[in-house]
This record gives structure tokens, sequence and C-alpha cells, in this order.
């Protein structure tokens, strides 16, 4: 093969893959992407039932309720509120009044079904996803750091 | 006055790293070899002081002078001793000042080990480093003061965030550090390498051991902290795909490629500029990944520090040192001399393919990590991209790349043989579809998992068959002399390729794993795979600085108990946070792994259970390949600072 030919074949090896990287990419981003929601903003947007959303919020003070594994709760940013159920263990910094994102699907009731809650954080620690959205509606008590 | 003295010597620190950087660079410019000559005990004094400084900064944590800030916040008196230490990185200046110090120990290594090159490569890597170093303090000394001192100093610290009290956390940050900022090294010596114009195999020779000590180094970090994360999360997950776990990966991919291409490099005097490029990157990388994880800019369990003040300072000198080298490598890049000539189908063909398919993962893991970000700042819109992205793009391109490997091994330099090289894989072929066979008939699902496992065995078998290969003699003892013959490098890369395939292989075995979540009842036993769990007691127990609820759970098969586990949720008072320690215990190359939640007054309790098959093996291959590594570094041709001495590349054996 000629010092050209190599150079053209190591060329066109290069496209493709990386070309077919960006393909997936794109495919990737499209499908498997989620968008993350305070409750008003979804009360907002008006998604469709069944899709894939993460939702930050506080636990409702008293909204807890427990039944064996079923979990039921109220995530509010003091605007909206969304109730939410779950089936299985709680996180360990899981309390009501406490900031908590819920990943999960939007029912066609209007309910959210998680199937994982993170509350990976203190007094101190609050999601920056759940501390700018509670900013953004003014009730915002922590530092303002 | 020590914790004074470690401050003072940090500005000092930061005054010789100035030198350490003008002096020699002038003297290079110049000509003049006395000025050059400052660079050595620059470096080597640069990295006394930071040591001095840490050492200050350890000081204050061991004794609890509560007069510091930075001991306050993140230390407590009755904090176990390891932690103490431990705790010095466990925070945001902490763990700047651990970064500078392994940067200045860089630099240190440099200058004690360089007697094979050139001194103005020398005086011009040095150069590079210290001006990193002082970058580096003088973000310390400027927005991360560890040494902040506050009057009245309380009685009591508000003790170390839990999840990071664990001997993991001991050690994951330190190697982690080791391996990012060892590719501070490559850079340093590729930015000099432009600099001066000049790059030849012999360059290729000085930046392979630093880029696979600085590999081995982020690759056992990886490992541990993955490792610590699986089994204090409590989520019996190893990898989370968080943006802080992606900026280690990001790197160790850049590196990974970068290993090879500097060894086609030494070789066979080709691909210098995408050599160059790499080394480049590697550490570009691992910039950005410090520039994600301390400039708070993330939402993750690793982000324990923000401020915006600290994250335009760590992006200014990001774009400085990036930027200021892409552009000396725009600009010099297209003067270098053009390397070696190859076939498509030979060792290095396998090796620019092998380049190809790592760029591509790596560019999909910062796309993954940056575009979030990015469509933020842009539009306001919150997304999270997380495993479903990273596997639906990375498994296509990463199994290809597992076949290749053992192929790629087969191929000789210059022109190769692909047929030969597969008719020499047969064994390794007919092992793997076996294998796969045998996976699909005992677990019949998930799809993946079969074909990825028996992948996986393919690559073990075929990048240890190399090795067998080379060493099968006409008798048993001729085999032996082929054996001892062989360069440790030639069973470093069979080694490290084999480990890659068990790290494969258990990340396979994730889809066979069983989780169940229960309340489990006392006297009765659940079901988890091929073992059954009952709890034999529930109590609370009082540990140094915290107090927990633990169970104890016997594991038994067939009726017979086969070990007892017992996972706690522990309560820290002075945090007043709560954390999970899971009972894990090791069966086979599988765990059983139980966390607890809460327990209730019928005296259920909580608890998530699985069963995780061939888990153990996901830590062992990254084990395997670290040690191949290492084996490799160990071979005559590669140890640290005998470039010259090894013999010219015209001189070795054709492989």
């Amino acid at each position: 093969m000629t010092r050209k030919g190599k150079r053209l074949t190591l060329i066109g090896g290069a496209m493709a893959i990386l070309g077919l990287a960006a393909g997936l990419m794109l495919f990737a981003l499209r499908d498997n992407i989620v968008f993350f929601y305070t409750p008003s903003e979804l009360a907002k947007k008006q998604t469709a039932s069944g899709a894939r959303l993460r939702i930050g919020g506080l636990v409702k003070e008293g909204t807890v309720v427990k039944n064996g594994q079923d979990v039921r709760f109220t995530v509010t940013d003091k605007t909206s509120d969304l109730t939410v159920s779950y089936t299985g263990l709680l996180p360990d910094l899981f309390r009501e009044g406490q900031g908590v994102v819920v990943d999960g699907v939007l029912q066609p009731s209007g309910g959210f079904r998680a199937d994982s809650v993170l509350a990976k954080h203190d007094e101190r620690y609050m999601p920056r996803d759940v501390a700018d959205a509670l900013k953004k509606q003014g009730v915002w008590q922590g530092e303002t750091k | 006055m020590i914790v004074e003295t470690g401050h003072y010597a940090l500005v000092l620190a930061l005054a010789l790293a100035l030198a350490q950087f003008a002096i020699p660079f002038i003297g290079a410019r110049l000509n003049d070899a006395a000025l050059m000559r400052v660079s050595r005990p620059a470096a080597i004094t640069q990295f006394l002081f930071v040591a001095l400084s840490y050492g200050a900064l350890t000081y204050a944590h061991v004794v609890s002078d509560f007069s510091l800030v930075n001991v306050i916040e993140n230390s407590h008196s009755l904090k176990p001793f390891i932690y103490k230490i431990s705790g010095v990185w466990g925070n945001h200046e902490g763990s700047m000042l651990l970064w500078v110090l392994v940067l200045s120990l860089c630099g240190a290594l440099i200058a004690i080990f360089s007697n094979a090159m050139t001194d103005r490569l020398r005086a011009d890597a040095l150069a590079v480093q210290g001006l990193l170093g002082a970058a580096f303090l003088l973000f310390i000394l400027l927005t991360s003061n560890p040494f902040a001192r506050v009057a009245p100093a309380p009685w009591e610290g508000r003790d170390l965030n839990p999840i990071l009290q664990d001997p993991g956390l001991a050690i994951h940050p330190p190697l982690l550090y080791l391996g990012y900022v060892g590719f501070s090294i490559v850079f340093s010596f590729a930015a000099a390498a432009l600099i001066g114009g000049r790059i030849d195999a012999g360059w290729a020779r000085v930046i392979r051991p630093w880029t696979l000590f600085a590999w081995i180094a982020l690759t056992l970090g990886i490992a541990m902290g993955s490792y610590w994360a699986y089994y204090t999360l409590g989520w019996g997950g190893f990898w989370f795909w968080d943006p802080v776990e992606n900026a280690s990966l990001m790197p160790w991919i850049a590196g990974t490629a970068l290993v090879h291409s500097a060894a086609v490099m030494e070789k066979r005097e080709a691909l210098k500029v995408w050599t160059i490029f790499l080394a480049i990157l590697a550490f570009s990388l691992s910039l950005l990944g410090t520039f994600l994880v301390r400039s708070g800019v993330l939402t993750s369990v690793h982000a324990f520090a923000s401020d915006p003040d600290r994250g335009v300072f760590i992006l200014a000198i990001l774009v400085f040192f990036i930027g200021g080298a892409l552009a000396l490598f725009a600009l010099r890049a297209g003067a270098l001399p053009v390397g070696g000539l190859f076939s498509p189908i030979s060792r290095e063909g396998a090796l620019v393919l092998n380049n190809l398919l790592l760029s591509a993962c790596c560019a999909t893991v910062v796309v993954g990590t940056l575009y979030p970000l990015a469509l933020e700042a842009i539009t306001g819109e919150k997304i999270s991209v997380g495993a479903p992205f990273f596997n639906t793009v990375l498994i296509p391109i990463a199994l290809p790349l597992a076949l290749l490997m053992p192929i790629g091994q087969m191929l000789s330099w210059k022109r190769g043989d692909l047929a030969a090289a597969l008719q020499r894989l047969r064994v390794a072929f007919i092992v793997g579809v076996v294998a796969t066979a045998a996976f699909g008939a005992w677990y019949g699902t998930p799809f993946l998992s079969i074909v990825t496992a028996g992948i996986a065995i393919y690559l073990v078998v075929g990048a240890l068959s190399d090795l067998a290969l080379r060493v099968r003699g006409s008798s048993g003892r001729a085999s032996l002399k082929r054996l001892a013959g062989l360069p440790l490098s030639a069973f470093g890369t069979s080694i490290a390729h084999a480990g890659m395939g068990l790290t494969l292989l258990g990340l396979a075995a994730t889809g066979w794993g069983v989780e169940t979540i229960v309340a489990m009842k006392p006297s009765s036993f659940y079901d988890v795979g091929p073992y059954q769990i009952g709890i034999d007691s529930v109590s609370p127990r009082q540990g140094p600085n915290y107090s927990e609820v633990y169970a104890v759970m016997a594991v038994r098969k067939d009726g017979a108990t086969l070990a007892t586990i017992e996972p706690a949720k522990r309560f820290y008072q002075a945090r007043r946070m709560a954390r999970s320690e899971a009972g894990i215990v090791t069966l086979g190359l599988g765990q059983v792994y139980a966390a607890i939640g809460e327990s209730h007054e019928d005296g259920t309790i909580d608890a998530r259970l699985y069963w995780k098959p061939l888990v153990t093996l996901i830590w062992i291959g990254a084990l395997i390949m670290a040690f191949g590594g290492a084996l490799s570094l160990a071979d005559r041709r590669l140890r640290i600072g005998v470039a010259r001495r090894a013999a010219a590349p015209a001189l070795e054996p054709a492989e």
C-alpha cells in the first residue's frame, strides 16, 4: 500500500469510529436523559404520564405513610405538591422536612411512582438541584452562600 | 507555632516554584547550563517545603487543634486516630494541599530520576512542573487556606463526614492523586518537547515508565474508590456514573491509550504527534476532573466543597494550562518529523485502532459528564445522564475493543499476518464460544451478560495464550529457558489484558445478581440466590464517635451455616448523620451483601439482601491489571531513569 493509501485507511478508520461513537451518543442522549423538575415546574410543564423524570423538593411534614415496604409521601417546593409512592428501603438520611430527589415515572393518576429515592445530604449538604429550586421559589432558609 | 510554620513553608514553596519555572526556562533559552541546573535542587526543596506544610496540617489534625477552621469543620477529638490522619484530605483545603504535595513530589521525582536525558529537556520539563506548582500553590494560598485560624477556639469539632470515616477512604485519595497528578510528569515532558522542538524514540522511553506509574496508581485508586462506594453507600452498586467518578475515569482512559501509543512511539518512532497530544490530554482531563470536583459545580456525594471564587480560579488555571499546551501543540506539531511507516494490519495498526476506540470511550465519558452542565448553563434545563446513556454508547465500543486486544498482541510489528494471528487464537475462540454456551445454559438471561462473559473468557485465554505460545519449546526445559528469557514487559501485557478480561467478567456477572428487599422476621430465613439469610439478633452498640444498631445474620446453604455477617446502621452524634455499614461475606468469587434499614416494634427489620456472583472479579481484575503494569515497569528496559542505558531500538530483536 502506498503512503497515501495507508494514511487514507487510517483517516477513514478514525472517521468511521468517531462517527459511530457520535451516532451512538446522539441516539443515547435522545432516549436516555432524564429531566429534573420541582413539583411546581412539573405542574407548569404538563408532562405526559409515562415520562421518566427526577423530582426534587422537600418531604412535606406529616405526609409519610408506611405500610410494610410501601411508602407514600408528598414532595413539595412550598408552591406545588406531588404525591410519591415507593417500595423499598428509604435512604439513611430520609426525613420529613428534608430535601429529597426521586427518580421514577409519572403516573396517569397524576401521582409519581419512584424507583429510587435519594437523600444524600444532611442539614448542611442539600442537593444543589433542590437548593437552587428552593432559592428560585424564595423559600430558601439555609445559608445563602 | 507549628501551624504558622506550615503556612510560611507554603509561601516559600510558592517562591521556589516560581524560581523552578523561571530560572531553568531562561537558562534553556540562553543555553546556560548553570541556570538550567537550578531546576533539580529547586524541585526537591519545593517538595520538602510542601511536605513540611502538609506535615504541619496533619499535626494540627492529630492533636485536635480546634483553633484551625479546617480542624473544627472536619475533626472531632473522639475520632479514631486513622481518620484524624485521613481527615486531613477529607475536605477541600486539605485535599488541595495533598494535590500540591503529590504535584511537587512528581517534580522531585523527575529531578532525581532524570540522569538519562538532556539538560535542556529536564530543565524545560521541570520549568513546566514548577509553573503548575506555582498556580496551584497560589490557588491554595488565595482561596483555600487550610491554616486559617479562628478565635476563640471552640471546645469540640464538627467531625468528619461519616461516609468518609472508612479505611477505604484512607487509601483512596492518595492513590488516586498519585495517578491523576502523576500524569503531570508526562504533560510537562510533552510541553518541554514541544518547547524544545525535539522529539524522538528517546523521549518516548523517558515518558513510558512515568505513564505506567501514573496509570498503575490511577487503576488502583479507581478500583479502591469503587469498592469503597460499594460497601459504604449500602446500595450494592460500585459505579454510579457520578461526574466525580467520571472525573477519574476520563484520565484513566486517556492514560490507557497513552501507555499503548507510547509503546508504538518507542519501538517504531511512529505516532509521535498523537502521543504528544495524548500526553497533554491525559493531564488536561485530570485538571478538568479537579475543576469538576473542587469548584462545586456538581451535585454529588463527593461535592463537599463549594465556593464560586474557587471555581473561577481553577477554571482560569485549567484554561491557561490546557489552552497553552494545545496552542503550543498547534504551533509546533506540524514541524515534528514524520515517524515510521506501518501497514494497517500490524501491531501498530492494532494499537492505533485501540487508541481510536479508547478515544471514542473517553469522548463519550466527557460528553456524558459535561453535557448536563452545558445544557443547564445555556437553557436552564436540568437533566441527568446516567447508566443507560453510558451503557448504550460504551458497550458497543468496549466489546469490539475486548475482541481486538488478544489479536493485537498476536500481530507482529510493521507488517502482521491477520490469518496467522487468528489461527493462533483458535483455542481462545473455542473456549470463548464454549463459555458463552455454558453461561447461556446456566443462566439463560440476560443476553448481554452472556455475550460479555463469553468475550471476557476469550480475552483472558487469548491474552495468556500469547504468553503460552511464546514460551512453547520442544521440551519442558526449552520452555522454561524461553520463559526465563522473556522480557517482563511481555508478561506485563498479557497479565494486564487478562486482568481486564476478569474485570469484564465481573461486570458481565452483575446481570446475574439477585436483590430482595424484605422485612426480616427473627428466626425465618430468606432466599437470596443459592443462599438463605436469617437474623440471629439485633442489638445496639457504642462506637468511638457513633452509636449503631447491628444485626447478626447467618448465611446458610442447604441447612449448613456458612458465615455470619453484621450489617449495621450507624448514627454519628456530632453531625447527626446516619450511615449504613453493609454486611458482606465473600463466597467463592461472589458476595452476599446485606444492608439494614429501620427496625420495627414487632421485631422485624427492613433489609436489602443481595447475592452478587463473581462480583469480586471486578476489583481482582483491576488489581491484576495494575500488577501487569508493575511488571512492565520492572522491565529492565522500561525502568524509570534508565532510558539512555537501554539498547537503541535498531538493536532490539524483532518481536
